[in-house]
């Protein structure tokens, strides 16, 4: 029965049959990938998850100034099961930023970004952006303090260039400060327009992985060694070897996923701020601003630049910046290996100073400038004594540094030679 | 046997195994997510019973009363309106109640608890209109076999005290009579009785 | 435009200032703990819903509390006539806020807002004022806009900002202990009203925990046996 069925549908679209087979049981991927490769399916899943919860959340959700924080409060005790289906898109938008900024980091690692896959990796970046704007948008949504005063920094942020900004920054909100109105686009951005985007986006960087192949840990090339048949030697079919070992790896992560979820659904404040559970006052705006964790390495970057010209401009510059230097990583690399394994010590050291520095980067914007206390001298180019904002200078500037300095430190760093075929 | 098929074996069970506990655990997902669906407590709060004093009802009056979002009818029944329907059962389509709602303790001739007291939901059984009280004065307009009852202006649909429909009109069967009970001495309580509150 | 978002940037700076005080009791409640459930919200509907509303709740909810209908409506719901009518304050908003400055604030959300450990020294830290309006301040909360409101229990107290020490005034109609096990109680109601499905929350928890241990046991074995093929 299912056969005829199946033999029905496949003489009048063989082309299902037939993209199943480039894309999954006849895509070849090298045999050797390790722990990190797991992200990229997590995130389609977190992506599938996020989607499905939001599809309930705006059954119920009321994208109104007066009601979006009564009707999340209603979702949360009211609707039979609203709890659940919030807790997993809370967790599911903090689960998103972990799995893509480990995805990333798998990148950086291996050299997956290289030749020749230099679009996958810039269809990723925009893939990462299109996310923050979905997370910024999202966040809104809730109607709480942190949402409404963090939806005013940012979008004030966009009032900061230079001419255009104020004007810019009204039609964003729509509104001479953040408001219905602005609540009301971001709804609709945030379940629809953004939403389409990163689906468009997730298949195209699918489709230009699959036309070069995955890269893998040890960054050679397999379709250089090749069987009879012309399958590589080192490559086996994606389906069912990965399907598996990713499906393994899938429920890994929604065990971890449902420990937050059930147990510690706020994580200290960080996956659900504390301020959010007061309703939006735009007469009062609370003691201590901070965006969520994923945003603060960047949020960091910006308080760390001192305004020029009684402009926080720079600042702004700075912090986009940060972002959109990852898109030049492919042409930054001169190193003549992809994988860690090959390279020599400075890339590794340079990569184990950037991610301290954007681990002490991210800590820092969730925190006040005060945390680690005032230096106690005084000294003319000292505009601020608050420790951390001497520190998160520092880190900016390695930050930068990482990228500006790559071309000469890969370049000149000593490799190790590169088999010929992946070692496993 | 040999090896291949020994793997094809365990590869199959393990296989089906896994799609099965898998499957049942996605089913479980799935929940929350159809539980959602179902009224909430603010919903079942607006939906809640609804009290209903009955001095207020005079002997010939229709009081209509807003439960669920529905219209209620409490007609207070007098003598010659029980006696019609007594004479309107061999015109109707189903007089017994046999293919209609109602609660167990309205099956009977009156569709009601108390003879006096009907009590009705107040939307025609064809395609949800609210049907509008006829006494037996309207027989200039509803004709002049007109016993008194409900008509229903959407499409034409007649009803006697009962709520039981006339044949020949487009409405398939009877009123719903909603689940009530009586409290004390003159209450009413709309949308709960014995079953539901032992539930 | 560009001012308010220094200002902004540097708000953090001022807020920390002003959070830094008094150090925060650990709260003792206990969300299995029916009883004393039951007790904080005997002390919320008598001492604080004139004032603060939780119209998240609703009275029925308090079947949680392991209480009956029959009990909710003669003991606990004195501003509604059902019991799927949401937890309101009798108090009109605008009146109370000519009255007290600020609109008391709907509690509902309050221990997910604050902290348990932060409402559990609050109440406990209220002390006579000659200087503000309502003849009370907090060591917590300074120049708060609510008077003590079970002042009646814990009597009255001094406190001294700089050596922060407290000396008694009037005795209140609870001995120390009893007081706080009294704002231990209106506290564990408070948490319980913030999240009422918390304790659900990690029954399901468990159990799906459970279940995708198994899960993923089947999803190894089946691993294992495709990967024997990767040589």
């Amino acid at each position: 029965m299912a056969a005829r069925l199946w033999s029905w549908v496949d003489s009048r679209m063989p082309s299902l049959k037939q993209e199943w087979r480039k894309h999954a049981a006849e895509y070849y991927a090298p045999k050797n990938f390790n722990f990190w490769y797991f992200f990229g399916s997590l995130a389609l899943l977190v992506l599938v998850i996020q989607i499905v919860s939001g599809i309930f959340l705006t059954m119920n959700y009321k994208p109104d100034a007066n009601l979006a924080f009564g009707s999340i409060d209603y979702i949360m005790r009211d609707v039979p099961g609203g709890w659940i289906i919030r807790y997993i898109h809370s967790t599911g938008a903090s689960a998103f930023f972990i799995v893509v900024y480990l995805h990333m980091f798998r990148a950086m690692l291996y050299g997956s970004h290289r030749e020749p896959r230099e679009l996958v990796w810039i269809f990723g970046m925009l893939i990462y952006l299109t996310l923050m704007g979905e997370a910024f948008f999202g966040y809104l949504l809730p109607w709480g303090q942190m949402s409404y005063w963090g939806a005013q920094v940012i979008v004030n942020l966009f009032g900061t260039v230079p001419f255009i900004g104020p004007d810019l920054a009204l039609w964003i909100r729509g509104d001479y400060v953040v408001s219905d109105a602005t609540l009301n686009r971001f709804f609709a951005l945030h379940v629809i327009a953004f939403p389409l985007v990163l689906l468009g986006l997730v298949v195209v960087h699918l489709l230009a992985l699959h036309d070069v192949g995955s890269n893998n840990p040890d960054g050679v090339d397999i379709k250089k060694y090749q069987d009879a048949s012309g399958h590589p030697l080192d490559g086996i079919p994606f389906h069912p070897y990965y399907t598996v070992k990713d499906l393994m790896g899938a429920v890994a992560f929604l065990g971890i996923f449902c420990f937050v979820m059930f147990f510690i659904p706020e994580v200290g404040g960080y996956f659900l701020e504390y301020n959010n559970f007061i309703p939006a006052d735009p007469l009062k705006t609370p003691q201590h601003i901070a965006p969520v964790w994923y945003f603060t390495p960047y949020y960091s970057v910006l308080r760390a630049v001192p305004p020029l010209f009684h402009s926080q401009f720079p600042g702004v510059l700075a912090m986009g910046a940060a972002v959109l230097i990852l898109f030049f990583l492919p042409w930054l690399d001169r190193s003549p290996v992809r994988s860690i394994r090959y390279r020599g010590p400075y890339y590794k050291s340079a990569l184990a100073v950037f991610v301290v520095a954007f681990l002490i980067l991210g800590y820092l914007g969730t925190e006040s400038t005060t945390v680690w206390g005032q230096f106690g001298f005084d000294a003319f180019f000292l505009d601020t004594k608050d420790r951390a904002t001497w520190l998160a200078r520092l880190c900016t500037v390695v930050y930068f540094l990482f990228f500006i300095l790559m071309p000469w430190y890969t370049g000149r760093d000593e490799v190790k030679p590169v088999p010929e075929r992946v070692t496993h | 046997m040999n090896d291949q098929k020994k793997i094809d074996r365990t590869r199959r069970n393990l296989l089906v195994a896994t799609s099965v506990v898998g499957g049942a655990a996605s089913v479980c997902a799935a929940a929350p997510f159809v539980a959602s669906m179902w009224p909430s407590e603010r919903a079942k709060a607006a939906g809640a019973p609804v009290d209903v004093d009955l001095s207020r009802v005079g002997p010939g009056e229709l009081a209509v009363i807003e439960w669920r979002g529905k219209p209620v009818w409490v007609l207070h029944r007098t003598r010659e309106m029980l006696d019609s329907l007594k004479a309107a059962e061999p015109k109707l389509t189903d007089p017994l109640s046999k293919a209609s709602e109602q609660p167990p303790y309205a099956t009977n001739e009156y569709r009601s608890l108390k003879p006096e007291i009907m009590v009705m939901e107040g939307v025609c059984t064809h395609l949800g209109c609210s049907p509008q009280l006829k006494t037996a004065e309207a027989r200039a307009e509803m004709g002049a076999d007109w016993p008194g009852g409900f008509y229903c202006p959407c499409h034409g649909s007649k009803f006697d005290y009962a709520g039981r429909v006339f044949r020949g009109a487009p409405a398939p069967t009877n009123l719903r009579v909603p689940p009530y009970a009586f409290v004390a001495e003159a209450g009413l309580v709309i949308g709960e009785d014995k079953a539901t509150k032992g539930a | 435009m560009r001012k308010l978002v220094i200002v902004l940037l540097l708000a953090p700076l001022c807020g920390w200032a002003a959070e830094a005080g008094y150090r925060l009791d650990s709260s003792p409640h206990d969300p299995h703990d029916l009883i004393s459930l039951q007790a904080g919200a005997r002390t919320y509907v008598n001492y604080c819903l004139g004032c603060h509303g939780l119209e998240s709740m609703r009275y029925g909810k308090l079947t949680d509390l392991d209480l009956t209908e029959a009990q909710i409506r003669d003991y606990f719901m004195f501003t509604a006539d059902k019991v799927g009518e949401p937890i309101r304050t009798v108090m009109p908003r605008r009146e109370s806020k000519s009255w007290f400055g600020v609109a008391p604030p709907d509690l509902s959300l309050a221990a997910r807002s604050r902290s348990a450990d932060w409402l559990y020294t609050y109440l406990r830290s209220f002390y006579r004022d000659a200087k503000t309006a309502t003849g009370w301040n907090n060591a917590v909360f300074e120049n708060v806009a609510m008077p003590h409101a079970l002042w009646t229990l814990q009597g009255e107290r001094a406190y001294d900002r700089e050596s922060r020490k407290w000396t008694e005034i009037a005795k209140g109609i609870q001995s120390p202990a009893e007081y706080d096990a009294t704002v231990r109680d209106l506290v564990n109601f408070l948490v319980y009203v913030g999240e009422p499905a918390a304790t659900t929350r990690k029954v399901i928890g468990i159990v799906v925990l459970y279940v995708l241990a198994i899960v993923f046991v089947f999803t190894y074995l089946l691993k294992r046996e495709y990967w024997k093929d990767v040589k």
